[in-house]
């Protein structure tokens, strides 16, 4: 048998090395080769678009019953928990008693005074100290809940909307101390046990997390109409801010508008005609 | 000579270090669960990714279509095998609950075997059991 030499065995090591090497190189570039099938993601057809969406509400057609429907229909479809609904105790049992400071809600009613405090006139018109004023999330363009959210669990899409993705939410609630308008509430228990009817279209929520309203991302994408929209007989109307050509432009150009808070700089993208 | 008694202390120390996987050998009969399917899933034979790949990837691929949804608002997904599919646990005829209806017998026979507790189902619902 041949002696073997230190560089015998190493020409042998370097030609083993290469075949090693080889084969997943081979795999690789045979993977990329025959990859005419891939996975795409698209959306529906129907799907609704902006630039940046916003909503107008005409503060004239808000009723007291008008805006019961909106918020009753807006937090049925999402399954917002009411803390005032009887808990059924075969279902849940050992619920423990409410705080009724815990409550949460997407969209709501409030009064002129705690919606606009920056817009405190001496002689206020008298229609407003009782006027039903409908508040939610402003999806603001600079939303300040987006900066502080440390998770990325909130973030701002493309078209404007502020979201949230609940899976990354660690409810740590740097958001609820950020947004200047309240528009979030926070999940201290769990919220199923006070849900009246789940709706099977939309997820529950879970103990510790954040919510808010999403805009109904969920209906737009479908090409549906938000369901404050569809409930508010007309007072509510959204659409693309950035198109000159839109409704909610048009609202804009032949009223008076408002927004709230608007000095805090946030621009928020909910205006309230007067 | 030690040999003996080493070889047999061995071969003791071999049986005691293992002395776990004997004992599920000899208690454990039951194999992993198939999971049924049932209803549209039986029937339809396609599912987003084929049978290995989603047994071994399903929950990247959820992963991924949740980061979809969510961020890029892109819903449908049209798989490899020119299938389209909804995005969605359980929203839905073409999401995955709208197929495998009945979640107890695909997703938890195998999950429960396996011990892994997802949290899926804190938020979503499976609209069998809300009626």
């Amino acid at each position: 048998m041949m002696e073997k030499s230190r560089r015998s065995f190493l020409k042998v090591a370097g030609i083993a090395a290469i075949g090693l090497g080889a084969a997943p190189a081979m795999n690789f570039a045979a993977s990329d080769s025959h990859g005419t099938a891939q996975a795409v993601k698209g959306k529906n057809q129907e799907v609704l678009t902006a630039h940046r969406w916003g909503m107008v509400i005409d503060t004239n057609k808000l009723n007291d019953e008008v805006v019961e429907n909106i918020v009753a229909a807006c937090h049925k479809a999402h399954n917002v928990p009411d803390f005032n609904h009887e808990v059924d105790e075969d279902k849940f049992p050992n619920t423990r008693p409410v705080n009724h400071k815990q409550e949460i809600k997407w969209i709501w009613e409030e009064g002129f005074h705690n919606g606009f405090p920056d817009k405190e006139d001496e002689f206020l018109a008298e229609k407003f100290h009782d006027l039903p004023f409908l508040v939610t999330c402003n999806h603001c363009k600079n939303a300040p809940c987006v900066k502080a959210c440390p998770t990325q669990a909130t973030f701002q899409r493309e078209d404007g909307i502020v979201l949230m993705d609940y899976h990354r939410c660690i409810g740590c609630r740097f958001c609820m101390a950020a947004c200047p308008y309240g528009s979030r509430s926070f999940n201290f228990r769990d919220p199923r046990p006070f849900i009246d009817e789940t709706v099977s279209t939309f997820p529950t929520r879970t103990k510790g997390v954040v919510e808010k309203c999403n805009l109904c991302s969920e209906r737009l994408a479908k090409g549906e109409q938000p369901h404050c929209v569809e409930a508010s007989e007309g007072a509510i109307v959204v659409g693309d801010l950035e198109d000159p050509e839109s409704e909610v432009r048009a609202l804009l150009n032949e009223h008076y508008t408002i927004r709230r808070k608007q000095s805090l700089g946030t621009e928020p993208s909910v205006y309230y005609v007067m | 000579m030690n040999k003996n008694y080493i070889i047999a202390g061995l071969a003791i120390f071999v049986i005691a270090i293992l002395s776990p996987f004997w004992f599920n050998m000899v208690t454990l009969t039951q194999a992993a669960p198939e999971p049924e399917l049932l209803g549209k899933a039986k029937t339809e034979k396609k599912c987003v990714l084929d049978k290995y790949d989603m047994r071994a990837n399903h929950m990247s691929l959820l992963d991924e279509w949740r980061d979809s949804v969510v961020r890029d608002a892109d819903r449908l997904y049209t798989g490899v095998n020119g299938h389209t599919f909804n995005m969605s646990l359980s929203t839905g005829e073409n999401s995955c609950l709208g197929c495998h209806e009945d979640k107890e017998k695909f997703c938890d026979s195998c999950h429960t075997y396996a011990s892994v507790d997802p949290y899926c189902w804190e938020c979503h619902t499976n609209p069998k059991e809300i009626k």
